[in-house]
């Protein structure tokens, strides 16, 4: 109990730190550096490759064609509705490579998989794709990185019921 | 393992004010899926994924034991928006 206080009192100072980042969210802000000092440089520079190597990166489990997780379904099946041409798209099967799996949890500080970055930044997971899907955040997103063509602005689809 | 829920649930309450929670548990009884829903003020002014870095963080280990885990984060008034929506639709 001590230590888990005490714990959820360390992260919390991490967390304040962080959110001024986080503010324009970055894959490396200095203050991470520091803390993921385990994650060797040379890994670290071939994911940093990895996610700048085309405008969209995913991170899951299993393939497109394949998906083995619900998640990583979700967020693939939410990028090819917006059309997202697969020569502007990657994915990376964490199933496949188990130094990945562990290592991009902590390049991206974030805890699960699927991962998707957008033009080098990370975006977020499946429920902050699918919310920014729900809200046309991601379409937003999509168009100014130029991954899809902008199109005319429609009121993004609120409630598709369910 | 199961995660401790109760744990999780106090190690929310006492790192930020929360005005509604819900965990639940979507794993029909092995006790290692979990969502979540957060309602604070402290996610003012923080967008969504600043919201769940933060919430990563302050359950860092009960997250490390899961399998699956999935948040929805809201301030009080995002939340009633929120459910207005789900109830018209």
């Amino acid at each position: 109990m001590f230590r888990s206080a005490f714990r959820a009192s360390t992260s919390l100072s991490l967390a304040v730190r962080r959110t001024a980042a986080a503010s324009r969210p970055t894959a490396l802000s200095p203050g991470l550096q520091l803390a993921r000092r385990y994650l060797s440089n040379d890994v670290r520079q071939k994911i940093q490759q990895a996610v700048q190597s085309t405008p969209v990166v995913v991170f899951m489990k299993g393939t497109p064609e394949l998906p083995q997780c619900g998640f990583s379904r979700a967020v693939v099946q939410v990028l090819d509705l917006h059309g997202v041409p697969t020569e502007k798209m990657k994915t990376f099967n964490v199933l496949e490579d188990s130094e990945l799996r562990s290592s991009i949890k902590e390049f991206s500080d974030w805890p699960t998989v699927p991962q998707v970055y957008v033009n080098g930044e990370f975006v977020g997971g499946c429920d902050i794709i699918l919310g920014m899907h729900q809200s046309g955040e991601l379409e937003t997103v999509l168009e100014k990185a130029e991954v899809i063509p902008k199109v005319e602005v429609d009121s993004a689809p609120q409630s598709s019921s369910s | 393992m199961a995660v401790d829920t109760v744990e999780l649930e106090t190690t929310l309450r006492t790192s930020i004010p929360i005005s509604h929670l819900e965990i639940i548990d979507q794993s029909n009884g092995c006790g290692e899926n979990y969502a979540i829903l957060v309602v604070s003020d402290a996610f003012e002014g923080k967008n969504t994924l600043a919201r769940h870095r933060f919430v990563n963080e302050l359950l860092k280990k009960q997250i490390a034991q899961m399998h699956a885990f999935s948040q929805k984060t809201f301030t009080p008034k995002q939340y009633e928006t929120w459910l207005e929506r789900q109830n018209a639709s």
